[in-house]
């Protein structure tokens, strides 16, 4: 049973303990400080957490099992004298352990979209230029930030030199040879506000997040701009899926751990309208592939709300059972039946990031 | 020797004690206390050893040239690196 949940906020680390029949904070870390991403690594029992110092700049701490945080190294991009182009980490987006066989190893994902790896639990990061030097990347843009950035890192349980990284917008990439070298994997998605003659090109492609089935990876569902897409291939192709309900329009996806047919979703209005439809929080769940979708209301917000989740706000367990989902608004809800029913966990946290079951 | 040092806001996330250097301009300077505490190079230089946007670099009481840094500083003279406050 999934007994802690770690929630990153505009304010904090925040971690939540399973008390009873409810959940309560346990304790918090990085008062009034941004976090933008948080990983709990189960191969050695690391906690890792990703501020974004307005004033001074991306950070990275580390705390083992038991113990304080320390911190370690954030990716940086090399010196590059003379090029003003020159870049620098505005954003730790996304960070995932590198495998069960590559012990210690960790990526990164940043805005402006670098992807970067560690070897040895944050203490070091190198970028990873073949991906960093592919033309196409001059055609990344930003999508709501003002740089590109990689949100989404998908590394295979088969196999860790297998890969995939969602970009904001760039599409989906992916490596076989951990990182050595990459390909765009985009067919069958399509950018509905681009000219049409681009709207199809998987470079374009404006994709939220993504996550795979562990027990299915070759099942990767996507929340993208304009909708939901569903791979079966390994992104080799993307087949739409229309049924999502009430809307298509979110950044949040959660996968099911063992079965490739049940992904939840949080969508909202509309790209300019970004608040859910009628001021009513759902989430939608499908168990048959995308053909359907249940929306799920049973204890969340039913009227006047305008709580957005953002892409790393929804999670499911190993046992997909249990989800936890964080709003901007500060509200964070539970549910331990699959999505049936929700619960109220907190009301008043700052608006929420990440969210992590440990 | 000029002196450098820190608002205290920054205290909280890296040490930042008060250095007398050796220094003829605010870059020796800063290298020199970034070479006593590596860590909080990256807490006042972009990763292209540009100062951060919002981080600001006062020596004698008045502001730096924050390009170069090679604003000539005397000895005992005060470098004070602090940073806007904003937000909410």
């Amino acid at each position: 049973m999934t007994n802690r949940l770690l929630v990153a906020t505009r304010k904090g680390l925040f971690e939540f303990e399973r008390a009873g029949a409810g959940w309560r904070i346990a304790e918090f870390s990085f008062l009034g400080e941004p976090v933008s991403m948080v990983l709990s690594d189960r191969r050695d029992g690391a906690t890792y957490a990703a501020l974004a110092l307005g004033h001074f700049g991306v950070k990275l701490h580390r705390r083992e099992r038991a113990g304080p945080w320390r911190e370690v190294t954030a990716p940086a991009f090399p010196t590059a004298a003379g090029d003003a182009k020159a870049t620098s980490v505005a954003l730790l987006w996304s960070l995932e352990s590198a495998g069960p066989d590559r012990a210690g190893a960790l990526w990164a994902g940043t805005i402006p979209g670098g992807l970067f790896r560690s070897s040895d639990r944050g203490e070091s990061w190198s970028l990873i230029e073949p991906l960093w030097n592919r033309p196409e990347r001059q055609q990344w843009v930003g999508g709501g930030y003002d740089q590109p950035g990689i949100h989404s890192i998908v590394v295979d349980p088969r196999d860790s030199r297998r890969l995939l990284v969602g970009v904001s917008t760039g599409g989906v990439w992916l490596s076989d040879d951990a990182g050595a070298s990459w390909r765009l994997h985009g067919h069958g998605m399509h950018a509905e506000y681009l000219p049409p003659d681009r709207a199809d090109d998987p470079l374009m492609q404006d994709v939220h997040r993504i996550e795979q089935c562990p027990a299915a990876p070759d099942t990767l569902w996507v929340q993208h701009h304009n909708g939901v897409f569903r791979s079966t291939d390994r992104a080799t192709s993307w087949a739409t899926i229309t049924a999502i309900r009430p809307a298509k329009f979110g950044f949040a996806v959660a996968a099911h751990p063992r079965d490739p047919m049940t992904a939840w979703f949080a969508p909202a209005v509309k790209d300019e309208c970004r608040v859910p439809v009628d001021g009513a929080v759902v989430v939608a769940r499908s168990r048959d592939g995308g053909a359907s979708f249940d929306v799920l209301r049973e204890g969340l917000p039913q009227r006047d709300a305008f709580d957005l989740v953002y892409r790393h706000g929804l999670v499911v367990d190993d046992t997909g059972s249990c989800l936890a989902m964080g709003s901007t608004t500060g509200h964070l809800w539970i549910s331990e039946n699959a999505g049936d029913r929700w619960t109220l966990v907190a009301g008043n946290l700052p608006p929420i990031a990440c969210l992590r079951f440990a | 020797m000029p002196r450098v040092s820190f608002t205290a806001n920054l205290q909280r996330h890296v040490a930042t004690p008060t250095l007398e250097v050796e220094a003829k301009t605010v870059r020796d300077a800063l290298e020199k206390v970034f070479a006593a505490s590596p860590r909080l190079r990256g807490y006042i230089l972009d990763d292209q050893g540009v100062v951060r946007r919002h981080v600001a670099i006062y020596r004698g009481g008045e502001q730096a040239g924050r390009a170069t840094l090679d604003d000539r500083v005397e000895a005992g003279e005060e470098i004070f690196i602090f940073q806007a406050l904003s937000g909410g």
